[in-house]
């Protein structure tokens, strides 16, 4: 049996261990696992590195599995169409120029995943993949997660479990690696690279979520909780360019359980109803294409109903056969099987009592909506050289969900595999930054022991979470904000930055704890700026300003980004120009 | 949310490295309480993705709902094999149902 990992006492007692690679992933859910397998495809002779604070046999998002793959580019189906639905989902604002590369990219690692093992239904007919509506899917992926982790090994990948990444180690203003420390055996790692890929996905646990109760809820979310937004928040401290973060992705979900509803509506095409049993989207969003109206037009229609006095409102399940309630239950255990638990605690009969859905606590996650770091379309590079990006924590391309994250991997892999081969040279390291560094690590284990009072990680992360859902447009508040609330919630996340030196943590999970809400507070910070900016209600639901309710393109119809200067801590709001690639309408799509 | 360990059958993982439920865990929760015994440190910290129970080779580990979303005594109980599992559920008023799920191509 493994012994339990001491603490520090001193700094001088922290060992450091260093370690040196050629292209270092941080994070190895889908997005890094395909980031690593591609990278040692194009060059076998590199030295390929995995950073993953969790195991990756079941870390990420698909931790418990996935029951579909939302854009697979079936037969007949072109680029363009795809870019074309993207774009009218997303309220026509993406990153065109990325998201044709990701689109020519989609199909290849799912088809790969199925010959690793992954179980994808057929149509016995034609022999290809059964539909889930236009672009969805069905697979059964309880272990794809498993499967992949399983490759990465075989193709000679390093994988770093339990080490937790907290910066980027920086040389002349290029990314040299990264640094963090191990949640078990409590050391410093330093990681040198010749090339590094981001790829820790977003960030929940920015905004409360209404489910908590106070006691064993905290983490009821539709997001991975542990997806903390380590990557955007390295990236923020290092100065990299940010986009679009006001694009938040709250959605409709399962009520009181924060589950996915794209199973239900997609997969068994169910309509939304509201408490008087009105299709709430053919009746009043007709014009915005009904059942299949723009992604924020959804996760925002329940909740207008609500407000409305006309909740609670459900997916209309009472039309569905038997068989396919059960092949739905299926569908569940593949992806979040607690929720057949939560169907049966609740004694729930289908087809006479619908499913209840309500919207969720906001989330920052570019693998939905655009947030995260601005990418150059030639190499998948950030604006910090020397640093890749994949995946939830890269911006610009909205809804690429799975496929589109491993297309991503792929993507970034090349681009940084062509980067190390033009590299002359040994990378140097300043060692002062680690040093630096390494207090900022501990800081709350020496506190502990030194002032034996402070402030515990989740004292603070509540604060933080009641703060941002009240003043910057949380669930409870109907995803509505003004400028005087969302100035309230920028004025006391300073103070909480500021607060930060009284953290302490008892232990090294404590420790971790930490530095997530450290790394949060960094992201909230990063999106009040982008919210206050955009003085317009661009997706009603997503980004609603009870102040500036209409959209207004003459100011806005462009992408917002910011960059956080290293030096001062000063955010810079500036707006980048939308450039068209793909003919037509952007609010339609086709 | 939490997951339930039966003291019972919890035998540590005395075999292993590392408890495999400790291992798999991507929240870091589970550790080995003073007895050698699983434990969940924060059971808010819950995400049910059910790793842990499904990793149990003692079938030591149930995964429970939060009460104040679910009733009580409602259980989903998956029986892993090599390509498929097997869940059993059983709802709040003892009834069940049971689902055999393909999870790997043979």
């Amino acid at each position: 049996m493994a012994m339990k990992a001491k603490l520090p006492e001193s700094l001088d007692q922290v060992e450091k261990v260093y370690c040196e690679t050629d292209i270092l992933i941080i994070g190895a859910g889908n997005a890094g696992c395909f980031a690593a397998i591609e990278a040692k495809r194009k060059n076998p002779d590199l030295k390929v590195t995995l950073m993953e604070k969790a195991y990756i046999d079941r870390s990420g998002c698909l931790a418990a599995g996935m029951d579909a793959i939302n854009t697979y580019l079936k037969k007949g189906k072109t680029i363009e169409d795809f870019i074309k639905w993207s774009r009218s989902q997303a309220g026509g604002l993406l990153r065109e120029d990325l998201a044709i590369k990701v689109a020519e990219n989609l199909n290849a690692p799912v088809e790969e995943w199925e010959e690793w093992g992954l179980p994808i239904k057929k149509n016995e007919d034609t022999a290809e993949y059964a539909n889930r509506g236009k672009w969805d899917i069905t697979i059964q992926g309880e272990s794809m997660k498993p499967i992949i982790a399983e490759k990465v090994r075989e193709y000679g990948c390093e994988v770093l479990n339990r080490v937790v990444a907290t910066n980027y180690l920086l040389k002349d203003g290029r990314v040299v690696g990264a640094m963090g420390f191990h949640v078990r055996q409590g050391k410093m790692v330093v990681v040198k690279a010749k090339a590094t890929i981001i790829a820790t996905g977003g960030a929940a646990g920015i905004y409360k979520p209404y489910t908590n109760d106070g006691s064993d809820s905290h983490h009821q979310l539709w997001y991975s909780p542990f997806n903390t937004g380590a990557g955007y928040a390295m990236g923020i401290r290092a100065g990299a360019e940010m986009t679009t973060f006001e694009m938040r992705w709250c959605a409709t979900r399962t009520k009181d359980f924060t589950g996915p509803i794209d199973t239900i509506s997609v997969g068994y095409g169910t309509p939304m109803i509201n408490g008087k049993g009105e299709k709430i989207l053919q009746k009043r969003y007709a014009e915005w294409g009904g059942e299949t109206a723009p992604r924020f037009i959804r996760a925002n229609a329940p909740m207008e109903e609500w407000m409305e006095g006309r909740g609670p409102c459900f997916m209309d399940t009472t039309g569905m056969s038997d068989e396919e309630i059960k092949q739905m239950k299926n569908d569940y255990l593949n992806e979040r099987p607690t929720y057949v638990l939560f169907l049966a605690a609740r004694g729930q009969d289908l087809k006479k009592e619908p499913i209840e859905i309500y919207g969720n606590d906001p989330y920052i996650v570019g693998g939905h909506t655009a947030s995260g770091y601005w990418l150059n379309s030639e190499d998948w590079s950030t604006t910090l050289p020397g640093l890749f990006a994949c995946g939830d924590v890269a911006g610009g391309v909205p809804n690429k969900f799975v496929g589109g994250c491993a297309a991503e991997g792929l993507l970034a892999a090349r681009g940084a595999v062509e980067y190390v081969a033009q590299l002359n040279g040994e990378i140097e390291i300043d060692e002062a930054q680690v040093e630096a560094e390494k207090a900022r690590i501990y800081a709350p284990v020496f506190r502990l022991i030194e002032e034996g009072d402070g402030v515990k990680p989740k004292e603070m992360e509540e604060r933080m979470q009641r703060l941002m859902d009240e003043y910057a447009g949380g669930v409870h508040q109907f995803f509505r904000m003004n400028e005087e609330q969302l100035q309230y919630a920028l004025k006391h996340i300073k103070i909480l930055q500021d607060q930060v030196k009284y953290l302490i943590a008892n232990d090294l999970h404590e420790l971790m704890g930490a530095h997530e809400v450290i790394d949060r507070l960094d992201v909230a910070e990063v999106l009040i700026h982008h919210l206050l900016y955009r003085k317009e209600t661009r997706w009603p639901g997503w980004q609603t300003r009870t102040d500036y309710p209409e959209k207004n393109d003459e100011a806005f119809d462009c992408f917002v980004n910011s960059t956080r200067d290293p030096e001062t801590g000063e955010v810079k709001i500036f707006t980048r120009e939308y450039e068209q690639i793909v003919p037509g309408d952007r609010m339609k799509p086709n | 949310m939490p997951p339930k360990v039966d003291l019972t059958k919890c035998d540590g993982c005395k075999a292993e490295e590392e408890p495999l439920c400790e291992q798999i865990c991507p929240g870091n929760l589970m550790t080995l309480n003073d007895d050698g015994k699983a434990m969940c440190r924060e059971s808010r910290d819950c995400w049910d993705c059910m790793s842990c129970t499904k990793i149990c080779p003692q079938g030591a580990i149930e995964t429970r709902l939060p009460y104040q979303l679910g009733y009580y005594p409602a259980k989903l109980i998956p029986k892993v094999g090599t390509n498929k599992i097997i869940w059993t559920c059983v709802d709040k008023d003892g009834k069940i149902e049971r689902f055999i799920v393909k999870t790997r191509n043979d």
